[in-house]
């Protein structure tokens, strides 16, 4: 089955298509290309983002101003929340590992629409470029949040226009990329891969591109809404002319939230692959993880109101609202609880995918129940517009998707560059940016809850070492991720050639060689059992 | 059962299809977003939204309503033909599309500078001096034929680039999946008019 033994082997890499040199990137349809030119312009972007964060965190070391005025304080935590939202934690999984591994995955030559893929690519950095310019062209970058509230945001007179259309046009890229995979699945499994036979990678891909083709639209419009409220003073969300800003509340978070489940449903996939791998098992309930991703994309609809409980909605909304938001706890525990059984019993090699996986759990239910604390109505009312919230919130996304993300990185790095990286300094890196991590988000609760709103460039003294420790620990956690990144980097040339299968995997891509093929397989494979079949008809003699 | 694209192979037309109706799907929840807030405000303005519709031309939304009902037509008649191979008569099917969709457009363009005339745009005096609920209706009026306007442009061009393709013969009888795709949006766009056209010119 390996075609690298008879020398034959051709690594998409090194493909002769119609086009040298970087037009062979920029004008290439192989999903694969496109999801590392994803992959290359999602860390920059990203480094972008965590030195904003950085600077941040800087600025609050001591009361007062430290090293920025307010002013540029508010339009960092706004730049910060725009692209590390829209340009990496919405499109990042999806585009990258997406996109190389769907189509392996459930053997196929490519996705549905390989040119309309490359638009998406082309989209994103078009989108991408529009915030980062926000930032620093014309009148100052915008302050507004990520969430572009109004009425500010259709007052202030920084560049929020431009920070609009760089989330319309990434939110358009982001359902181009859904529709795409959805079709692919429908169209293009393997034959023998029926639906339930398709790994749960692919899965959570599905459900995460239902949310992305029905819930983007609402927001693209909502969007456009704020901009002709500025553009052409209609004043759908301006009291004085009659609009309703909670209108806009409602509508952004009907997006925003379902966003929340585009962001972690992948996360949760990647580490569903990675469970069974290093356990040598069989995922527990496969069927129970396929539902309860659908069910989070479902529920995930329903729930937006509980952003909104201090903004004046009424009583019953409220607790319906709230009863709503504790439901999507369930679908979630279902899936701890699987991947938790799928280690149970099975041979554990603590490999540094694992690892990351397993942090992954760790982080991801502190999140959770925070999350909770935030559902439920009588606490939100506390907590609301505190450290705590920010705190839950980068629980969730960054230790949930961020952690999946790095530990996908490290599990299908050998399948993509075809090279080793260096254990040591991937547990390294794994550690320090764990320790960092918890450091910086931890104190947040506490400090949150003691009464420390969000968003604010100056404190009360009673704050100070709260905010210390969590300026340290970014500091760690920066140190950490320059570690994870060198190894990468680095062994992405330099690393000793992967094998086509290091981790003894069972799923497609493992059944190629390392990096695979232009055409991922010389024939597609036919598919006899469950995806998950550690048995020994697996191993393709 | 399953389908394999190679790379750089045409798409097959299943799959193009299933593509074209999650799009749609998309549009629908597009405009869905300016229904919704037209539903709120009606309910809260209900008086000034009565009064501010009786300002539009029914007259010019009635043909407007014609125009794009046969050319919905006008445009699954033509993929008939192509299927029947029938290119000259597709040619003229796809050419009467484009035509009725360009009446259309320039009934809107009559539509609007009249309005302009009377000073009543977004941002103006008069806009602002009526009540609330009637600017609101204005505003909406613009905002959802606007967006509705640009989608009956891109749908020309859709069209037009299938004019050229059937010439070419890149549309033909065997592969049409353009001109089919085209003509699915292009009834999104007459679906979604038949929808504007009661709620803003015929609820008075």
């Amino acid at each position: 089955m390996n075609a690298s033994e008879n020398g034959s082997h051709v690594s998409f890499l090194d493909h002769k298509g119609k086009y040298k040199g970087i037009l062979s990137w920029l004008l290439t349809t192989d999903h694969k290309k496109i999801a590392l030119l994803y992959l290359y312009s999602i860390m920059v972007f990203f480094f972008v983002g965590v030195i904003l964060g950085l600077l941040m965190r800087i600025e609050l070391f001591k009361p007062g101003e430290t090293i920025m005025d307010a002013q540029t304080y508010n339009g960092m935590f706004t730049i910060h929340g725009i692209i590390m939202i829209f340009i990496i934690v919405i499109p990042a999984l999806p585009a990258i590992f997406g996109n190389f591994f769907l189509p392996i995955m459930i053997g196929a030559k490519d996705v549905a629409f390989p040119k309309l893929n490359l638009f998406s690519w082309y989209l994103f950095i078009i989108g991408a470029i529009f915030g980062v310019l926000s930032q620093f062209i014309g009148e100052g970058s915008p302050d507004t949040g990520w969430t572009f509230y109004v009425p500010y945001s259709a007052e202030s007179s920084t560049n929020v226009i431009y920070a609009l259309v760089a989330a319309f046009i990434l939110g358009f890229s982001s359902i181009l990329t859904g529709l795409n995979f959805i079709v692919t699945m429908h169209r293009m499994r393997a034959p023998g891969m029926g639906w339930f036979r398709m790994p749960l990678f692919p899965w959570s891909l599905y459900a995460t591109g239902w949310i992305q083709v029905l819930a983007t639209p609402i927001v693209g419009i909502t969007l456009l809404m704020v901009i002709a409220e500025r553009v052409l003073k209609i004043g759908f969300f301006d009291p004085a002319l009659g609009g309703d800003p909670v209108l806009f509340q409602h509508l952004f978070w009907i997006y925003s939230h379902p966003a929340v489940y585009i962001m972690i449903l992948p996360g949760m996939g990647i580490v569903t692959e990675i469970f069974p791998t290093f356990s040598q098992k069989p995922v527990f309930g496969y069927t129970a993880i396929l539902f309860s991703s659908l069910a989070i994309a479902f529920v995930g609809y329903f729930v937006w109101g509980h952003h909104m409980f201090t903004a004046g909605i009424s009583y019953g909304s409220r607790w319906f609202f709230s009863f709503l938001t504790f439901l999507v706890a369930v679908p979630s525990a279902i899936k701890v609880f699987n991947w938790i059984s799928t280690m149970y019993g099975g041979s554990i090699d603590l490999k540094p995918p694992l690892l990351y996986a397993i942090f992954f759990i760790f982080l991801f239910m502190i999140g959770g129940f925070t999350g909770l604390t935030l559902g439920s109505v009588a606490t939100d009312v506390q907590a609301h517009d505190t450290a705590f919230v920010v705190a839950h919130f980068h629980y969730i996304i960054f230790g949930g998707m961020g952690f999946a993300f790095f530990a996908g990185l490290h599990y299908w790095f050998p399948k993509m560059f075809g090279r080793m990286y260096n254990n040591t300094l991937a547990y390294a890196g794994s550690i320090v940016i764990f320790i960092g991590f918890n450091l910086l988000y931890f104190p947040q609760f506490i400090i949150g809850l003691q009464g420390m709103p969000r968003r604010y460039f100056d404190y009360l003294p009673q704050f100070q070492t709260g905010h210390q420790l969590s300026t340290i620990g970014g500091f760690i956690l920066f140190i950490g991720l320059i570690i994870m990144v060198y190894n990468l980097v680095y062994h992405a040339k330099k690393g000793a050639p992967a094998p086509s299968n290091p981790w003894k995997g069972v799923t497609l891509e493992w059944q190629i060689p390392s990096p695979p093929s232009h055409e991922n397989f010389e024939e597609i494979p036919q598919i006899k059992n469950h995806p998950y079949f550690f048995g020994e008809s697996t191993g393709n003699k | 059962m399953s389908v394999q694209a190679i790379h750089n192979e045409r798409i097959d037309s299943e799959t193009g299809k299933l593509g074209m109706w999650i799009f749609l799907f998309t549009e629908l929840f597009l405009f869905g977003g300016l229904f919704l807030v037209y539903a709120v405000f009606r309910a809260k303005y209900s008086a000034d939204f009565h009064h501010a519709a009786e300002e539009l031309n029914t007259f010019i939304g009635t043909l407007n309503t014609v125009f794009l009902l046969v050319s919905s037509m006008t445009v699954a008649m033509s993929i008939t033909a192509i299927q029947k191979d029938e290119k000259n008569l597709a040619l003229f099917l796809v050419g009467l599309t484009v035509l009725l969709a360009g009446l259309f457009m320039l009934n809107k363009y009559f539509e609007w500078s009249h309005k302009f005339e009377f000073k009543i745009y977004p941002g103006s005096e008069v806009l602002k001096n009526l009540p609330q609920g009637e600017l609101l209706f204005f505003g909406l009026y613009y905002m959802m034929t606007g967006l509705h306007a640009l989608h009956v442009l891109i749908g020309m061009i859709l069209l037009l680039i299938n004019i050229v393709k059937i010439k070419n013969g890149t549309v033909n009888s065997n592969h049409y999946l353009h001109l089919e795709n085209s003509g699915l949006y292009w009834h999104l766009v007459d679906l979604i008019w038949i929808f504007l056209f009661p709620l803003l010119y015929l609820i008075t």
